[in-house]
């Protein structure tokens, strides 16, 4: 299955190889296979507990912050090993960008919050350019650029996740994670959201977690069905169904859990 | 005849609530209670006039201007001078070295108890730090005195028996714990979503740590170098024991001084009758002392009023 | 190790990139520095309460006998003990449980339950933060204006309920805000599920919210008398005495006699240049220090056993 949708993508950025997870002991998510293509968004969709956030945070080493967390398998990124002991998380997550369920602005002016990500890691170009660069990626630039001295915090929850999407941009990263961006906002932010993630997919391969059909169809290319099943422990544990363009997953899929989740049976 | 109403009878009869009973306890209670609480605004105004009363004494018999001008701090001496500097440089002196003590070194516990140690170890760490809080300051004064001024004799010769140095550093050792227990509420509070999305953006722990999470709990951070500088300002047994009673203006650590704390415990201890001048002048410094954390106190309030970050 | 910058090849992607120079050895250099001093502030500030709880042990232990705890203090120190001073201490903490936990424990319930967010209610929670930061000594001041002078018919002058009633008003912010903490913490759907059942505010407090809040609250008393118990300053300003050769009767009377407590008695003794002395007061310090771990340890456990009924 998973060979099969590889040759239908072109340049996978980021590929996971039996990718097993645990918490302490217990195995939270097993087996997954995934190649992620090329400047494309690719959407994790499943029922909660199945892991797809769990797998999210591998990609950019968030899991190493949870000292229970530990990965198998391989997960590489251009090709190199991300978890092999000499590639550095701290710079891996300058590559990796990542935007958040709820939106996190730091306690700092919009300016800062752009900035402060670009001045730890040594930008060398003009500061101002890359703020405002950033802004504009994000699609805020025309509501912040007067304000720019005031606290992100001021913003409403659709500015601040934009503020945020403008953070991870301004790292000049190739991948951007979002975990479900767009749980915690209005519908209406949640359009603008979804159409600045259209817009940036030109430039950047975004993986999206997301509980709602309806936007992984609107938004991604591919898409990720991953479901979870009880263990005898009494635990969740999830796995990857399957992998494949968001037009066969939504239209044609091949399990028939997938054709039941995406018809909105269970879930 | 009629079960029903003969039952309903029945079933009223069970059910006699003493309402007004009810509403007299409630309304006694509320009362008594409500006066309880007012001993804690009867207490602020028993401060005030029992230092305004004989402060105001105080400054009929000696000016104000040579109380805030007068280079000496002499009550006993027939030309008895007042400058309250003198006794306010001994308190300045010994609390600067304390914060210089207590700012890093409980501001890096705290650090070190919420972003490195281990929950299993923060839940022994805090309360041994706590512990460190809850000794009374006649123990650190012996501390102090006993232990190590001696010990800093024997390193330096020319320091005094009694000195500023031993009782600011131990007086700095006394307020880190607070300052340490509060800023760390102050750094936990800091929601996780903060670090984890500036971990995102490619940065170490440390950067972390100084970028975002101290910024983000400031205003809880100073509000506690403030209260323990009030608490440093106001402690007195250690300062009393082991700095001296020598009112001298100077900011030299290694020779005895007086604080403004030192010299009522002077005036208290000796047998000095109410109504005389020495009486009336501990609550002049009182006033003084009052003041000084009365303004800190302010200052806390409107700091952490100002910069205060409100998150869901 | 090998540059993470040649390791990771997304660079190549993003023709920007090469504007970064993250410089990362340097940087977790930097990191390696502040972790070492977080962990040498905390080393150090436990190395100090470990020297310290050690060196007083050591002094004052050869003191600990019989004698020491039943006689009264002397000039000749081979002879002195902390009898009055131990009891003047019980004395006074008695006195000060019986006035501070019903006060304290009223005012905050008050406070909490019955006008919450009001004007009042603003202007006492200003008022408590205030004095929870005005220095004991002040309280000392205010102690010898209004108990040993103003109220003296009453009181007595220096005497043990003076000091009682200084300690009181010491604590008492401690108290009320603790009350408030513990009240805040008992969910309010428990109010709303007593006044559903017809109860009046004052019996959904007394029969489900205080039993609740308890053992928060006796938590926080008993940190407060822990407070109580070792100050020295205020005791001093309102005229303990430090050479008491009696018992106060166990009586009414008993509350306006003339008393020292344990902490002034070990002030006096560090006091003194003569070396047996400090071993008396080192001595004193044990005596004190065991009271205060026993107090502690009550509020440890009261706290622990709250959390577990969570």
């Amino acid at each position: 299955m998973v060979s099969e949708t590889t040759a239908t993508m072109t340049e996978p950025v980021i590929q996971m190889e039996n990718l097993n997870v645990y918490y302490g002991s217990t195995l939270a998510v097993r087996d997954v296979n995934i190649n992620i293509p090329y400047n494309q968004v690719m959407a994790f969709i499943g029922p909660s507990g199945c892991g797809k956030s769990t797998v999210l945070r591998c990609l950019n080493r968030m899991n190493d912050l949870i000292p229970s967390a530990r990965v198998e398998g391989k997960v590489t990124y251009h090709g190199r090993d991300i978890y092999s002991s000499d590639v550095d998380a701290v710079d891996l997550r300058r590559r990796v960008g990542m935007v958040f369920q709820k939106p996190n602005p730091f306690p700092k002016s919009i300016y800062e919050n752009i900035a402060f990500g670009a001045r730890i890691n040594g930008y060398q170009g003009d500061m101002d350019e890359l703020v405002e660069d950033s802004l504009r990626k994000a699609a805020i630039w025309d509501e912040v650029k007067d304000q720019l001295k005031k606290s992100g915090l001021a913003l409403s929850g659709g500015q601040q996740q934009r503020l945020c999407i403008a953070r991870a941009i301004a790292l000049q990263p190739d991948v951007i994670l979002m975990d479900e961006p767009c749980s915690a906002l209005d519908p209406i932010s949640t359009l603008r959201v979804e159409e600045l993630i259209n817009q940036l997919k030109d430039q950047y391969t975004i993986v999206i977690v997301t509980h709602n059909m309806q936007q992984a169809s609107r938004v991604s290319d591919y898409t990720a069905f991953f479901n979870a099943e009880a263990t005898e422990q009494g635990g969740k544990q999830g796995f990857l169904v399957e992998c494949d363009t968001t037009k066969t997953i939504f239209n044609n899929p091949r399990e028939k859990s997938t054709q039941e989740y995406v018809s909105g049976r269970f879930g | 005849m009629n079960a029903d109403s003969n039952l309903s009878q029945v079933a009223d009869a069970l059910w006699k609530p003493n309402r007004g009973l009810n509403n007299f306890v409630q309304r006694a209670v509320v009362i008594t209670f409500a006066m309880f609480a007012l001993i804690s605004i009867a207490t602020t105004f028993g401060i005030v006039a029992s230092l305004v009363f004989e402060t105001f004494e105080f400054f009929t018999a000696v000016p104000i201007w040579r109380f805030l001008t007068d280079r000496q701090w002499t009550p006993l001496f027939t030309n008895a001078q007042y400058g309250i500097f003198v006794l306010l440089s001994g308190t300045f002196l010994t609390s600067l070295i304390a914060i210089v003590v207590a700012v890093p070194l409980g501001l890096f516990s705290a650090i070190c108890l919420s972003e490195y140690a281990s929950p299993n170890l923060r839940r022994w760490l805090k309360p041994a730090l706590e512990l460190l809080a809850g000794v009374p300051s006649v123990v650190f004064g012996y501390f102090a005195l006993l232990l190590v001024t001696p010990f800093l004799r024997s390193m330096f010769p020319q320091i005094a028996g009694f000195n500023a140095l031993s009782a600011g550093l131990v007086l700095g050792i006394s307020i880190t714990p607070l300052i340490a227990s509060l800023s760390e509420d102050a750094i936990y509070a800091v929601p996780d979503s903060l670090r984890q999305g500036c971990y995102a953006l490619g940065t170490t722990r440390r950067e972390t740590i100084t970028g975002v999470v101290l910024p983000a709990a400031l205003s809880g951070i100073v509000a506690s170098c403030i209260l323990a500088i009030s608490r440093a300002v106001g402690e007195t047994m250690i300062v009393a024991l082991a700095a001296g009673q020598n009112p001298t203006m100077t900011l030299n650590p290694f020779v005895p001084i007086m604080t403004m704390t030192a010299y009522i415990v002077q005036v208290s201890l000796g047998d000095t009758p109410a109504g005389s001048l020495a009486y009336k002048s501990i609550f002049a410094v009182g006033t003084s002392l009052f003041l000084l954390t009365l303004i800190l106190n302010v200052f806390s309030f409107w700091f952490v009023r100002r910069f205060q970050e409100k998150y869901e | 190790m090998t540059s993470p910058n040649q390791v990771l090849q997304g660079d190549s992607c993003q023709p920007n990139a090469y504007k970064f120079s993250p410089a990362l050895p340097s940087r977790y250099k930097t990191d390696g520095i502040f972790k070492a001093l977080a962990w040498a502030a905390v080393v150090i500030s436990l190395t100090v309460l470990v020297v310290l709880l050690a060196d007083v042990a050591n002094d004052g232990i050869s003191r600990i006998n019989w004698n020491f705890l039943t006689s009264f203090p002397s000039r000749r120190p081979a002879e002195s003990g902390l009898l009055s001073a131990l009891v003047g201490t019980i004395w006074v903490m008695a006195l000060v449980a019986l006035f501070s936990f019903p006060i304290g424990v009223g005012a905050g319930i008050f406070l909490e339950e019955f006008i919450a967010d009001s004007f009042f209610e603003n202007i006492v929670e200003v008022n408590i933060a205030n004095l929870a930061a005005v220095p004991s000594i002040i309280y000392g001041l205010l102690g010898l204006q209004v108990f040993v002078r103003w109220l003296f018919p009453i009181t007595g002058g220096r005497t043990i309920l003076s000091g009682a009633l200084t300690l009181t008003l010491l604590i008492l912010p401690i108290i009320i805000i603790a009350t408030r903490e513990s009240l805040r913490a008992v969910p309010s759907s428990l109010r709303q599920a007593g006044f559903a059942l017809g109860a009046t505010r004052w019996q959904v407090v007394r029969e489900i919210i205080f039993p609740q809040a308890l053992p928060g609250i006796l938590t926080g008393v008993i940190l407060a008398l822990s407070r109580a118990i070792g100050e020295t300053a205020p005791l001093i300003t309102i005229g303990a005495l430090t050479f008491i050769a009696f018992l106060p009767p166990l009586s009414l009377q008993g509350l306006r006699t003339t008393f020292s407590v344990l902490p002034i008695q070990v002030f006096n003794w560090v006091s003194r240049p003569q070396a047996e002395f400090h071993l008396l007061a080192a001595g004193g310090i044990i005596v004190l220090m065991v009271m205060l771990l026993l107090m502690n340890g009550i509020a440890i456990y009261l706290r622990n056993r709250f959390q577990q009924n969570r």
